[in-house]
């Protein structure tokens, strides 16, 4: 009865955490925008403009929630569930500090490649249902990116799980108490990032919803809660990618004095802090560009590093 | 666990029916997609995470993400689903459904004999899988890579334009 509560408790905890941070990324991403590009950006709610989420989220519940007539209406609406579905649900398996996980999978690792590669379902869902040339461009552009670069994301991880012998992620933060996989599998980690920030289809790789061609590629018929259940999940999507990469190349938890929340909390924001400087300044490829780099460059390095770690694991 | 893996096959066997019956083809693609996800869900129950996970990011996550691609560029409308409507006539369902029949004929009787197994064995990790890949059973990963490299060269090949003999000039 007390683990069930436990359990329960570390559930309320962790889907807690995980929103909150979502929510306040918007706020954490628009003023580091604004200290790169020497403006002060949203101040004036709360202290530091803390509270400019809380507004922002009050007028996106009070905008009229629409559904043009002309879309597939239930496919419409499932869209967006999608991707809120998944990320959250790979947040299972990702453990926060010793004790605070909601599952504690022997595939853990497997399980969250499965859910990210569920993520593409919204985008093409909502692109197709849609049924307007701008989103079905979108969703197609999704669709081809991210099958793409989940075969790099997978092959780059592959490094971290054969230094350790395991895919739970609880094993392979323990396994790095001595030394951080940052270095032994330093290209490991540049792939897995790129591949990262293609799946959460952030600047550089949003092509699938550039504004310059694509107003706003396949979520540009969506409105009210809907749309902010794609940008939410955008940076639930962010912030995933930044906790995994902390745990599987930054030992996670682990660091002196502090206790191991907070350094798993300053390693998450650190990182985030890092994808937020990529959208402040890089530009967007073409998609052939895209594509190209990431079929021409980094499968070929992906290979490499899995075939070096392999050798040099059994030397 | 039982009670995961009956519902997981009701589920999956509900979706693949309703895949088939479906009349727009995206709708009986996201239909393929539960069902797949149904599937990996009776593997969970059985213990076979790792054939669960790759189930999910194989099928569901690559493979039907194709299919839909191209459903999205053929750009299907109403034609296509009153096409369908001329397909599936109600005759049109004798055949499948008798070898269907035949099919649930014997599982009804293997469920009979009882040689159905437990659902709640043990757990098959991801090293006992590899384990046996890898060791007795090498020569059918080696021979499954060789068909993926020769479909992969044939895609190269198609893929490349660079066909001289047989096309126009």
């Amino acid at each position: 009865m007390i683990e069930t509560g436990g359990h329960l408790l570390n559930v309320v905890i962790v889907l807690g955490t995980v929103l909150t941070v979502a929510a306040f990324l918007i706020w954490y991403e628009r003023r580091l925008l604004a200290l790169w590009q020497d403006r002060y950006g949203p101040n004036r709610v709360g202290p530091f403009g803390l509270l400019q989420v809380v507004a922002d989220m009050i007028k996106i519940f009070f905008k009229e929630d629409w559904v043009p007539p002309f879309a597939d209406r239930f496919v419409f609406v499932l869209a967006p569930m999608a991707i809120m579905t998944a990320v959250l649900m790979s947040f299972a398996v990702v453990p926060l500090s010793p004790g605070i996980w909601v599952a504690d999978s022997n595939i853990g690792l497997l399980f969250i490649l499965a859910m990210s590669s569920m993520t593409v379902y919204a985008s093409v869902l909502g692109g197709w249902a849609s049924n307007s040339k701008y989103a079905l461009l979108g969703g197609l552009r999704s669709a081809a990116q991210m099958v793409s670069y989940e075969v790099f994301m997978g092959i780059s991880l592959m490094g971290v799980v054969v230094l350790t012998g395991s895919f739970r992620l609880i094993d392979i933060v323990e396994a790095q108490s001595g030394l951080w996989n940052c270095i032994p599998q330093f290209f490991g980690m540049l792939i897995f990032a790129v591949a990262g920030i293609a799946e959460t289809k952030r600047v550089p790789f949003d092509l699938p919803e550039a504004e310059a061609e694509l107003v706003a590629g396949y979520h540009t018929e969506y409105s009210g809660m809907k749309f902010g259940m794609f940008f939410v999940g955008e940076y639930l999507g962010v912030t995933l990618i930044s906790a995994l990469t902390v745990i599987l190349y930054f030992g996670g938890w682990q660091g002196p004095l502090l206790p191991p929340i907070v350094w798993f909390f300053l390693k998450t924001f650190a990182v985030i802090a890092v994808v937020i400087l990529l959208r402040a300044s890089l530009p967007r490829p073409r998609f052939d560009q895209l594509m190209a780099y990431g079929w021409k460059v980094l499968l070929p390095l992906a290979l490499l590093n899995l075939l070096a770690t392999g050798v040099a694991v059994l030397l | 666990m039982n009670h995961v893996f009956y519902l997981s096959s009701a589920i999956a066997l509900l979706g693949a029916a309703l895949a088939m019956a479906c009349r727009n083809a995206f709708h009986a693609l996201l239909y393929v997609v539960v069902s797949l996800l149904a599937v990996a869900g009776i593997f969970f129950s059985l213990g076979a995470d790792f054939a669960a996970a790759l189930e999910i990011i194989v099928y569901a996550g690559a493979i039907i993400v194709l299919f839909i691609f191209v459903v999205m560029m053929l750009n299907l409308g109403q034609r296509a689903v009153n096409r369908e409507d001329d397909i599936l006539t109600p005759t049109m369902w004798i055949g499948p459904g008798v070898l269907a029949l035949a099919l649930f004929a014997e599982l009804v009787v293997i469920l009979i004999r009882g040689a159905g197994g437990s659902t709640t064995g043990i757990g098959v990790g991801p090293k006992d899988v590899s384990l046996a890949l890898f060791g007795p059973f090498v020569i059918g990963v080696e021979l499954a890579s060789f068909l993926l490299l020769a479909g992969l060269v044939g895609a190269v090949y198609l893929g490349s334009g660079a066909r001289s003999t047989g096309g126009e000039r």
